[in-house]
């Protein structure tokens, strides 16, 4: 086995066994205002299952481009030790420049305006 | 057999115990820190100095009853604490004080895929609480910290163009003449800040804006999972902090006493944190729009010249890092 997936199972059972004892532990008594969703104090208006803002999905979504972009851009450590370096920089920049591009194009429709 | 058992189950567990206790004893001095710079004394009444406090909290979540909402996805509730406080722990594996507990070729991008998966957790959490407050905090602690990754990620990179390699252990040896915060303190700077957002700590703290959403996506839990919460909140500054030691303000791995390595490099993660409850102390919340703001139309376009320069100067100027 992996020292790696040893460490992993290490701190996947600390946690496991700090959830046991918690619950465990105390003394439960569980009752229905306790047990009822927190809205100051109040009965919830309406279902928390709400449909949610648009921006949020929107910044996913941007997030998702410019992750894949750096995916790309992550082999640079050691492509720039290739022989031709003028290669790497033009592909590089040529990667970069698109992401720019991107970038400009998303931030003058409007795209990170309020962008919460 | 004893090998096996030293290298598999204590290596691990002498890790991990103490940063799990890390927090009971920094804690104390924190809370006394930040009592102190906002004129007043901090707890000092549980132990000589109040330095028993942290230890006493810790009892007292655990000795509480955990809630379990009726109207909450319960395998959900339980898991997401779990998987936070897993990730925090892990990303502790790969960090070389001076040798890392898990050796790994490509530290770095160990560390940056795990650490993007701290959003799970949080998402998780605030969807199977099933409250309002709790959905609104989590999307919203979302949003922030996959904003803030995609620049930490671009920023990294150029200091590992610099440096030659993804593991953590050749930037000691590319700090044996100077801290590479010197030649790359744009970066630096930039980079701490990026940290104090992806760990929500002040001034990006809007998750748990406690004037706002009560205690955002963790308002339904109490008691031992709140602990993991808080656990897994600690163990990410301390890492994150270290990470910035060592890849910014690094200290060479003298090689017959390893131990002065590790004094010098937590010393420093101690003040950088002191750096953070500082900046706690000292500035106001931001507002939404403009962390969005900061991130996305300040951070990014001056990284993605960064990156350019990074690439571009060290080919220029025949100042390539030598290749593992």
């Amino acid at each position: 086995m992996n020292l790696i997936i040893a460490f992993m199972l290490m701190t996947t059972l600390i946690p496991m066994a700090l959830m046991l004892i918690s619950f465990t532990l105390p003394m439960m008594t569980p009752d229905y205002e306790k047990l009822s969703p927190y809205e100051c104090g109040f009965d919830p208006l309406g279902s928390a299952r709400l449909p949610f803002s648009i921006r949020f999905f929107l910044l996913a979504i941007l997030f998702l481009l410019f992750d894949l972009v750096i995916a790309l851009l992550l082999p640079l450590p050691w492509s720039s030790q290739l022989p031709l370096a003028n290669h790497t920089f033009f592909l590089a920049s040529t990667i970069l420049i698109l992401l720019t591009l991107g970038l400009i194009y998303e931030w003058q429709q409007g795209g990170l305006e309020w962008a919460e | 057999m004893l090998p096996t058992i030293m290298n598999y189950i204590i290596n691990p567990l002498a890790l991990i115990i103490p940063i799990l206790l890390a927090r009971r004893t920094t804690n104390s001095p924190k809370r006394k820190i930040i009592g102190y710079m906002q004129l007043r004394k901090g707890p000092n009444i549980v132990g000589p100095y109040g330095l028993l406090q942290p230890i006493a909290d810790g009892l007292n979540l655990f000795v509480k009853e955990p809630i379990l909402p009726s109207t909450s996805s319960q395998i959900l509730f339980i898991l997401s604490p779990m998987l936070a406080l897993t990730l925090a722990l892990t990303l502790w594996a790969p960090l070389p004080l001076p040798s890392p507990a898990a050796d790994l070729n490509l530290n770095i991008l160990f560390i940056l895929a795990l650490s993007s998966l701290t959003v799970y957790s949080l998402l998780g959490s605030g969807w199977a609480s099933n409250s309002k407050y709790a959905l609104i905090g989590a999307l919203r602690a979302v949003a922030q910290t996959i904003s803030y990754e995609v620049t930490l990620g671009l920023l990294l990179l150029c200091i590992i163009i610099l440096s030659g390699g993804f593991n953590l252990e050749t930037f000691n040896v590319t700090q044996e003449n100077m801290w590479l915060i010197l030649p790359s303190w744009p970066l630096a700077a930039m980079s701490y800040v990026s940290t104090l957002a992806e760990t929500n700590r002040s001034p990006f703290d809007l998750t748990e804006g406690e004037s706002e959403l009560v205690s955002g996506f963790n308002v339904e839990y109490a008691g031992g999972p709140f602990a993991l919460f808080f656990l897994a909140e600690y163990a990410n500054i301390l890492l994150m902090n270290t990470l910035s030691v060592i890849l910014f303000l690094g200290s060479s791995n003298t090689l017959f006493s390893p131990e002065l390595m590790t004094t010098n490099l937590m010393t420093k993660t101690a003040l950088l944190s002191i750096l953070f409850l500082w900046v706690r102390a000292s500035y106001p919340r931001f507002r939404y729009d403009q962390l969005m703001h900061l991130t996305w139309k300040s951070f990014f376009p001056l990284t993605l010249a960064m990156v350019i320069w990074h690439l571009a100067l060290p080919i220029a100027l025949t100042g390539l890092p030598p290749q593992l």
